[in-house]
């Protein structure tokens, strides 16, 4: 009787090692996720300055946040900045790979130079394009004294235009991984359905208009979100190149909601605006991962 | 009481039903074969004698002691599994004596049980290899080395040969039936193999849909089907049935057909005992192997009935010429031996075993007969 | 046709061929831009610079511009170089990559091997804490820390990589544990094999690749970090990323734009490294975080 109670005992643990090997992270992220999330929405709708406070305020940190220019121009920025790195990094991808999937001969080599710079921290290619850009210095000063004594590029340094160098530079950090997965989309692409269209009489071009470029929707897919989640996220490289300059030209919501929090004492504010950058990425990534893990299954 | 038992045990996820109270009683040195199509409920049953899955009411009991709710590795079994789950980073030798070394056993003894075992299943020379470098045959030989090492009460098979070729399948299956009668070892062995299943079993359990079917030895099986679903899935090709009408005709019932051209034959039952189904539809069992030319008929036979009809098509398949003809609306086949003498669109004179004969219930799809 | 081009269906004419080509190493030259900035101008003295040679190769070679970013650059108030945030980093990198891999490792085998109710949920819950914008959870962290007493330290930091990191190790290694064999599992179980011998002997051998993969990843990450340096680091604890940004955006005397670029190469020096040894298995780390594993 008592070896089948020892047996029942070790059983029984055997049951309880896996939720307890899992206990630890679901306790972190019970803590610092999603406990720090409704902290922090909880401190959007209080009075906190400069340290959290509980004073109750309602909606009045997102009326005063919706009607501060700042706010307004980070947001103008964001719709710039991302509109444009979405799209110039799925067309500059996309081309890419298809180029890369012609049986290229160096393939080997040049995919590793298109990747190269996701390896790289934002504040290292951030102080190389910020002097490559910089008019005193860089390009400008390179044309010149090459002979166009004319050129004049001080994209960098122009309110209108600065925000186009932070869309350059983030561009050329991301679009080779965008290849990347547009590449794993058409090695995934099944050789004889090609065979088949191929024999239909489709040109090249209509291979990939009707038949490839359909095929990769799931890539498509997976780029647009991974990229509208960086592109909500972009802070380092703002903070690099023209920290958040001239006047306000390049701000974007991640830099907004760090200085209104840590340099402008304007917690409540800053708490405010981190809620709404958190809910425009869980309105793009919950479907996404639920849309994945449910396929899993 | 036997010495492996599956008493009213039942199967369930949340409220979907698997198996449906399975009673099964297995005596030492028994084969059991459990067939059945895919999801028919026969690996879960075995993960259940294994202890891998739970079990949802009733008891499974090996040496009369209760197993629910035993670590698997307290209930003195061992399974080869389906992809022979071999470990890849292991030592054949290794593979073969972890389950002694998590159970304690000091290493000499390790090395002495694994040469024999070796010994026995011919891999001697394999001991030191790793399981990517061996071929499926020798995969399966360390699956099975790796089982009887632990000198267990039952030894569980889930699909072992299914990965096999069809070759190697044959000699393997020979080779486990030596095996088991060398050993006299308790067996459980899953299959969707109906032909594994009759050479290899002392008794096999038909199952379907989470209900045995019919449990029997594979004769039982064979003859007497206990329905429609055992009829045409145990053998190859499979039971024709056929819809009949029966008629008495003095004291005798007949089996009434439909032929190719929709005019009437009837073909007398052995039994009488149909009776009460004078003028009622039944569906008549017929095996290939018992409808045949003239000479093919078998002699020992006291009731064999000439049936004149169509031939559809015919497939000669060296050993035996498969000839196919229409009866009662359905395809039926017929076996012959390879040299009868048949050809498409003849009308021929077919020879039917009617003792070996079945009946069946239209509603219920049981066996009526015999 | 020849057997060069028979398992590719697509056919392309000379013309076009060329024209790829030529696109292709004009994007090579375009991704090499920056690293060549970078590299030609760290090793020349900041007069060449200046006077409008920034893409030309040296005329006078100098490591000056290395020693000074390593070791006598003014960052913050003092003359210290990065090399002391250099070591910051490494310090704050090892423990986060090495706790981090182990738990994505236990998780995923947990989540794979072990299923219970529900653990679809907590891995989505845990996923989804990979790509919350970190601002929401800044200022709590803050405060955590201080109530902690990490405020300010390197251990601090790199208990918020951990935190942080272990969605993505998880994501690996589940994926990679996935499509181990689960037959494997219950042969080990009749075995005998407990919880933590059948992954110490039977899953973890073979996980040699996707342990690569979270490492590089992992060290990759935290190693690139900006956000969590610049807001939880104390003065004598910051990472490199930080330091960099401190020297380059310096306001005070000459700008001395050779030591800047070679401040950024000491920081990029260690991923790029990374990268050149091992670049399959970050690029399968960054693919699995996009597409399905």
């Amino acid at each position: 009787m008592a070896r089948t109670a020892d047996a029942d005992f070790k059983t029984r643990l055997q049951n309880w090692i896996p939720k307890l090997v899992l206990s630890p992270t679901i306790a972190m992220m019970a803590v610092f996720v999603y406990g720090f999330i409704l902290f922090s929405v909880y401190l959007s709708f209080t009075d906190s300055r400069l340290l959290p406070s509980f004073g109750w305020v309602g909606f009045e940190n997102y009326s005063k946040l919706w009607r501060l220019s700042h706010w307004e121009v980070s947001l103008t920025n964001m719709g710039i900045f991302a509109a444009l790195y979405i799209l110039i990094c799925t067309a500059i991808g996309l081309t890419l790979a298809i180029f890369l999937d012609q049986k290229i001969r160096g393939e080997g080599f040049l995919r590793p130079i298109y990747l190269y710079p996701m390896a790289l921290s934002f504040i290292v290619t951030g102080t190389a394009w910020k002097w490559f850009l910089d008019p005193g210095i860089g390009l400008e000063n390179i044309m010149q004294s090459w002979g166009w004594v004319n050129f004049s590029f001080d994209w960098i340094k122009n309110r209108d235009y600065a925000i186009y160098t932070i869309v350059l530079a983030a561009v050329w950090q991301t679009s080779g991984f965008v290849m990347a997965m547009f590449l794993a989309g058409l090695r995934g692409i099944d050789n004889e359905i090609l065979k088949a269209a191929q024999m239909d009489g489709a040109s090249n071009w209509n291979l990939y208009r009707r038949i490839i470029i359909p095929q990769l929707r799931p890539a498509f897919l997976s780029a647009f979100v991974i990229l509208s989640h960086l592109a909500i996220k972009t802070f380092d490289l703002v903070i690099a190149m023209t920290g958040g300059g001239p006047g306000r030209a390049t701000e974007l919501p991640a830099t907004f909601m760090y200085s209104y929090t840590f340099t402008r004492n304007q917690m409540g504010i800053g708490a405010a605006s981190a809620t709404i950058m958190l809910m425009t990425i869980a309105a793009i990534m919950i479907p996404y991962l639920y849309s994945e893990l449910r396929e899993k299954k | 009481m036997g010495f492996l038992d599956i008493d009213n045990t039942t199967k369930a996820y949340g409220s979907v039903q698997v198996l449906h109270n399975v009673d099964i009683s297995v005596e030492e040195g028994e084969f059991l074969v459990l067939v059945g199509p895919s999801g028919c409920g026969k690996s879960t049953l075995l993960n259940m004698i294994a202890g891998l899955e739970e079990i949802t009411s009733g008891e499974i009991r090996i040496k009369g002691d209760v197993m629910n709710g035993v670590h698997p590795s307290k209930r003195n079994i061992a399974m080869v599994f389906q992809s022979y789950a071999l470990y890849p980073n292991m030592t054949v030798g290794k593979n073969i004596t972890f389950g002694l070394e998590m159970h304690g056993v000091p290493k000499p003894e390790r090395d002495k049980a694994m040469q024999e075992v070796a010994t026995l299943l011919q891999i001697e020379q394999l001991l030191d290899r790793k399981p990517g470098q061996l071929s499926g045959g020798q995969r399966q030989r360390v699956a099975m080395g790796r089982a009887l090492v632990r000198n267990p009460d039952v030894f569980l098979f889930d699909e072992p040969l299914s990965n096999l070729d069809a070759k190697l399948r044959v000699d393997m299956r020979t080779e486990i039936k030596k095996l088991h009668q060398k050993l006299g070892t308790t067996i459980v062995y899953v299959t969707h193999d109906q032909i594994e299943a009759m050479t290899l079993s002392t008794r096999i359990a038909v199952m379907n849909g989470g209900y045995v079917q019919q449990l029997g030895t594979p004769q039982e099986i064979y003859d007497s089907p206990a329905n429609i679903f055992v009829a045409t899935f145990m053998g190859s090709p499979a039971m024709n049935v056929i819809p009949a009408i029966v008629r008495l005709q003095s004291g005798v019932p007949q089996a009434e057909i439909t032929r190719h051209d929709g005019s009437l034959a009837h073909l007398p039952f052995s039994q009488a005992n149909l009776a009460a189904w004078d003028g009622r539809e039944i569906l008549l069992g017929i095996r290939p192997e018992t409808i045949t030319d003239t000479d093919g008929a078998d002699r020992k036979s006291a009731n064999i009935a000439p049936l004149n009809n169509r031939i559809v098509v015919t497939e000669p398949a060296g050993s035996d010429t498969f000839v196919s003809m229409s009866l009662g609306g359905k395809d039926v086949i017929a076996r012959m031996r390879s040299d009868a003498e048949v050809r498409p669109g003849q009308d021929f004179d077919f020879m039917v075993n009617m003792e070996k004969a079945v009946a069946f219930d239209p509603e219920t799809e049981a066996r009526i007969l015999p | 046709m020849s057997a060069a081009t028979q398992d590719t269906a697509i056919r392309t004419g000379r013309v076009t061929r060329t024209l790829i080509y030529l696109v292709l190493i004009l994007f090579a030259l375009f991704y090499m831009l920056p690293l060549y900035v970078m590299l030609v101008n760290s090793v020349k003295p900041l007069d060449e610079i200046t006077g409008g040679g920034m893409m030309n190769l040296p005329q006078e070679f100098t490591i000056e511009p290395w020693l000074k970013a390593w070791s006598t650059a003014q960052i913050g108030v003092d003359p210290t170089g990065l090399a002391p945030y250099f070591w910051n980093s490494i310090k704050m990198v090892v423990p986060a990559v090495i706790i981090s891999t182990v738990l994505g490792a236990l998780n995923g085998y947990v989540l794979t091997k072990w299923r219970f109710k529900y653990d679809t949920i907590i891995f989505g819950l845990m996923l989804f804490a990979c790509f919350i914008p970190f601002q929401i959870v800044l200022i709590p962290m803050a405060r955590m820390l201080g109530l902690m007493g990490l405020a300010g330290t390197t251990w601090g930091l790199a208990l918020v990589h951990i935190v942080y990191g272990i969605g993505f190790t998880t994501l690996y290694f589940r994926n990679y544990y996935a499509v181990f064999p689960t037959e494997l599992i219950r042969a080990a179980q009749i075995d005998g094999a407990g919880f933590f011998q059948i992954f110490w002997r039977i899953l973890l051998p073979s996980s040699g690749p996707i342990a690569v993969v979270s490492v590089i990843w992992q060290f990759t990450n935290i190693w690139n970090d900006f956000l969590f340096g610049a807001s939880f680091a104390g003065a004598d604890s910051q990472p490199m990323t930080v330091a960099l940004n401190n020297l380059v955006q310096s306001s005070t005397g000459v700008k001395e734009y050779n030591v800047h670029f070679a401040g950024a190469i000491l920081a990029a020096m260690p991923t790029l490294l990374v990268y050149i040894v091992a670049g399959r298995y970050f690029v399968r780390g960054l693919m699995a975080g996009s597409v399905k594993g």
